[in-house]
């Protein structure tokens, strides 16, 4: 309905006013006349009719002030349908003019409905800090005049990865809180899947969308278990639908030609979740995927994870290189999964002093209480 | 239509003259997009630039920067999109451009 209104006001904030506007009147005009058979479709109509009001009374202003002389045509098809307006409006929210963590605030406050304090709550942000994050940007779209339009076929694909890269955030942020004892943002986690399966209804034929739907649903699938590693967690505890749609989904995207990054990721998450064991995992073709995914995606997390997988098909010998070679880049330094892997390899090499450092380093740049946890146990193992 | 200020930030000294003929060339094919170059000047390089702070004056610009503000022109446009595609044709040898809405000729009700 917002993104309907928004379609006409151009304004996110107006058409805010116009919807609640709209709610208003249906207190009262349902009181007397009964709630009507679509009430979502009188609602939208009603806040429409509010929008182009005030839109009507601005053009009057307007057309007193000289300096704005032409008065743009009425530009409104009558038969422009829901779907769209909501990919518009993910689209407007999104767009790449806007910085990550506005595009962020924006999709949830905007397209998923969240209230302002809950969307400070979930980045760890107080709420006036996210109200002004939301405030400016959205003083950006109406002043920049950033356009609720989908973008034309030439600019789809680096705009689709931004709205993809926005819902992949919020997926990962609800399935690890960056701080504190709540691993779990389950709101989050829940958000971003409704989001990926609008996406993926709104944009049906592009893989990527049902790639990043199956990797949210393997997230999601594995919710209950969150805070263990991988390798320790319940496996029984997990949502086999979820991963039976997320293993159909990526089938489906992977048979249409060369895989983009989330389809990838999916793939590899997917295995993971079919696997009876960490230890029965398939890893030579997690490591074929890693490899895959460098490819498109060349990122030294990317590499790290590669180096991980190659431990486990080939042996931590085979691996530690890789890990050294991460190290000398640099551009991991002060990442802790990287102490971490290397300390893992060290203990099952049998090089226990190296190890221990290897372990303290990583506990020295953890913050998670779960992951804290664990780094601990093993480092007093090895004591 | 609603109008942008684009700021050319330009970190070399010299202009060659390929560039110099891209910049006269530009206001064509704004047009033959279906956008509008309605103004726009060329400044002398920064070190010719006198600052005022207070009762302070100062040799040079307000902001020092290895890409200074060498221009500005102000392009009408349908949308932002529209505006970083046309900005975008803008000739930089180092450095870049900023595009900014301007006040008067944007926002929600136009």
């Amino acid at each position: 309905m917002l993104a309907a209104t928004a379609r006409v006001t151009r304004d996110l904030d107006v058409a805010e006013e116009c919807v609640q506007d709209a709610y208003v009147a249906a207190l009262a005009t349902w009181a007397r006349d009964g709630v009507p058979d679509s009430p979502g479709a009188w609602l939208t109509v009603a806040a429409r009719r509010n929008a182009l009001n005030v839109l009507q009374r601005a053009r009057t202003l307007q057309s007193k002030l000289p300096l704005l002389l032409e008065p743009e045509a009425e530009e409104m098809p009558e038969d422009e349908t829901i779907p769209d307006d909501r990919l518009r409006l993910v689209f407007v929210c999104c767009h790449p003019a806007l910085s990550r963590e506005a595009q962020v605030a924006l999709t949830l406050r905007l397209v998923c409905g969240v209230a302002t304090p809950d969307i400070a709550d979930a980045f760890l942000l107080s709420e006036p800090t996210m109200a002004a994050r939301l405030t400016r940007a959205k003083k950006k779209i109406a002043a920049a005049r950033i356009p609720y339009t989908v973008p034309d076929a030439a600019e789809l694909p680096g705009r689709i990865d931004a709205v993809l890269t926005v819902i992949h955030l919020l997926a990962t942020t609800g399935h690890t809180a960056p701080r504190g004892e709540r691993l779990l943002r389950e709101d989050l986690l829940e958000r971003a899947l409704d989001l990926a399966r609008m996406l993926v209804a709104l944009l049906p034929s592009e893989p990527e969308a049902r790639g990043l739907l199956a990797l949210v649903l393997v997230l999601h699938a594995r919710r209950e278990t969150r805070g263990e590693l991988l390798a320790d967690q319940d496996r029984s505890a997990w949502d086999r639908a979820a991963i039976a749609e997320a293993d159909g989904l990526v089938r489906s995207a992977l048979a249409e030609g060369p895989a983009g990054r989330f389809t990838l990721q999916a793939a590899i998450a997917a295995l993971h979740a079919q696997a009876p064991s960490w230890e029965e995992t398939d890893w030579p073709q997690i490591v074929t995927l890693y490899g895959e995914l460098l490819r498109v995606w060349p990122s030294p997390v990317v590499a790290l994870n590669r180096a991980i997988a190659v431990s486990m098909a080939d042996g931590p010998r085979v691996a530690l290189p890789e890990i050294e070679a991460l190290e000398r880049d640099g551009r991991l330094a002060g990442y802790r999964y990287l102490p971490a892997a290397k300390a893992d390899m060290l203990r099952r090499l049998g090089r226990n002093d190296e190890a221990a450092d290897a372990y303290r380093a990583a506990l020295a740049l953890a913050e998670n209480a779960a992951e804290r946890g664990f780094l601990e146990r093993r480092l007093r193992e090895l004591a | 239509m609603t109008q942008y200020a684009v700021m050319i930030f330009e970190g070399a000294d010299e202009l060659p003259p390929e560039v110099l003929e891209a910049h006269g060339a530009l206001p064509g094919r704004v047009a033959e997009l279906g956008g509008k170059i309605v103004a726009g000047m060329a400044l002398q390089p920064a070190g010719t630039a006198t600052t005022i702070r207070g009762d302070l004056l100062t040799d040079g610009p307000f902001l020092e920067s290895k890409e200074g503000l060498a221009g500005v022109f102000v392009l009408e446009a349908r949308d932002l999109d529209h505006a970083l595609a046309l900005a975008k044709l803008t000739p930089v040898v180092k450095g870049g451009v900023e595009v900014r809405p301007l006040i008067g000729f944007s926002g929600a009700m136009d």
